[in-house]
């Protein structure tokens, strides 16, 4: 029905069976939307947010797909700005995946600040005292860079391509890519930054306080430089999911081990840098502040030096060993082990970020004050995530994602398989009269 | 926001937060502005519709 519309040289599901797909995550979908639509008509006490928890489930959301989305940043500036070219067969699906992230991200604080009509008062009555602020600015012009990126590829979809405007347009973006990439990592630097220096500069919460250079706590930095080193791994961990659900390689092992091997790279470094943090955060900073170590991981149901481990050694330690090892890099069980792990460890980090910065007791009457989402932050949260698997779906089947995918499933050997039986089954077939 | 506007204060933090706003809005616009033009401009001399990128 469609298959004018479907790349060529590769192979696409039944209509039925793609329709069928999009119907049950579109159920999923719906079902946030109508929490969404909630939260927006009857307000924020749809949520279990309170005195303690301004920030809550959306926002450990929001960093955490942020930082998952950094691979479309890193990989562009890798390819346009270091020169690794052979990540241009992986770029195409890091910045569909970043545009994902940030859209979420986006549409994600749409739902937080409780009335979206207001959303542009960010901008044009800034505080500019704000680290948020330089976020609000930096997420939504990268936002605008990410959708430059993805238009091309929209733009090359089989038919639009045949249009000449649009073909042109799509070459010269393509031309003009390096200095979008470029303006891209700038501003990623930036509100990645912002980010951890939201969480860095609360002097009154020991639990999230660092010291830093000039004006920037040392958050800035480790969150800029998670958001590079992890991000690579979720769009590695997504290629590998997508690979299972088509059935077939997607990108060939040399694209994947290199930016596996520097998404490694960047792990390791980053991991020691947050070791070292954390080290000196434990033994100056929280007890120049008047807590210790223990009054952030004891004496409650949930936060204990479980937490701690499964961020720096699991999520941070484990993934890194892997993947600059080049035997265990090379197996696939290994390497895809790493990607989860270092996917969790990140989001792991952005969650002690948020919520167990909120959790912790500051005042000497205060408790341990635990938060249970409403059923409206979960299925908001969900939102995005059915949201972009629709959009995968899409863009998988109708635009010309993985350049390596036809070379790497030839579709003529099936044809040519089709033709012999038939040839065969009759052998005794004499040659016509002219 | 703009200087014109009454909030706008000529200090540091809105020299630096507008300004780099303004810069990385200019390197967009003027980015796909550029790629646009040239587009229409190619495509009235007839280049594109099958080529390869």
């Amino acid at each position: 029905m469609d298959s004018a519309l479907i790349p060529k040289g590769v192979k696409r599901c039944p209509m039925w069976q793609f329709l069928l797909g999009l119907g049950i995550v579109g159920a999923v979908l719906a079902w946030g939307v109508y929490a969404m639509l909630l939260v927006w008509f009857k307000g924020l006490n749809q949520t279990n947010m309170n005195d303690y928890y301004g920030f809550a489930l959306w926002i450990w959301a929001d960093l955490a797909v942020i930082a998952l989305g950094g691979g479309a940043f890193f990989s562009g500036l890798l390819k346009y700005i270091v020169g690794k070219d052979e990540l241009k067969n992986i770029i195409n699906y890091a910045v569909l995946i970043g545009f994902i992230c940030y859209s979420s991200a986006l549409l994600i604080l749409a739902i937080d600040i409780g009335q979206p009509l207001r959303g542009w008062f960010i901008f044009w009555h800034a505080n500019v005292h704000s680290m948020l602020t330089e976020v609000a600015f930096c997420l939504s012009c990268y936002f605008a860079v990410l959708t430059i990126e993805y238009i091309p590829l929209i733009l090359e979809n089989r038919q639009l391509d045949k249009v000449p405007f649009f073909h042109n347009l799509s070459h010269n973006m393509h031309e003009t890519m390096a200095v979008f990439a470029a303006t891209g990592a700038f501003l990623s630097f930036f509100h990645q930054g912002s980010l951890g220096g939201v969480a860095g500069v609360l002097f009154g919460r020991p639990f999230a306080f660092r010291e830093g250079l000039l004006i920037w706590p040392w958050t800035f930095f480790l969150f800029t430089w998670s958001a590079a080193a992890y991000g690579p791994c979720f769009t590695l961990l997504i290629t590998w999911i997508t690979e299972k659900v088509a059935r077939k390689k997607l990108v060939k092992d040399n694209v994947i081990e290199l930016l596996a091997k520097i998404s490694g790279w960047m792990i390791f470094t980053y991991t020691i840098a947050k070791i070292c943090d954390t080290t000196r955060w434990a033994n100056i900073t929280a007890p120049g502040l008047g807590q210790n170590l223990a009054d952030f991981y004891t004496g409650n149901a949930f936060y204990g030096y479980w937490i701690l481990f499964a961020e720096i050694i699991l999520g941070g330690v484990v993934p890194a060993i892997i993947l600059i090892s080049a035997p265990l890099r090379k197996n696939p069980t290994w390497r895809v082990t790493a990607f989860f792990l270092g996917v969790m460890g990140v989001s792991l980090n952005r969650w002690v970020m948020v919520l167990q910065v909120m959790a912790v007791p500051i005042m000497p009457f205060d408790t341990w004050a635990l938060y249970y989402p409403s059923w409206q932050e979960v299925a908001t949260t969900i939102l995005p995530v059915a949201y972009g698997i629709i959009l995968i779906m899409i863009s998988y089947r109708y635009l010309p994602i993985f350049p390596q995918e036809a070379e790497l499933n030839p579709i003529q050997e099936e044809a040519a398989m089709a033709v012999e039986p038939h040839t065969e089954s009759v052998p005794d077939l004499k040659p016509a009269n002219a | 926001m703009f200087p014109f506007s009454f909030e706008w204060i000529w200090d540091a933090g809105h020299i630096v937060f507008h300004g780099g706003l303004w810069y990385a809005l200019n390197i967009i616009g003027i980015g796909m502005t550029y790629c646009v033009i040239k587009a229409v401009i190619d495509s009235t001399k007839g280049k594109g519709g099958h080529g390869h990128h």
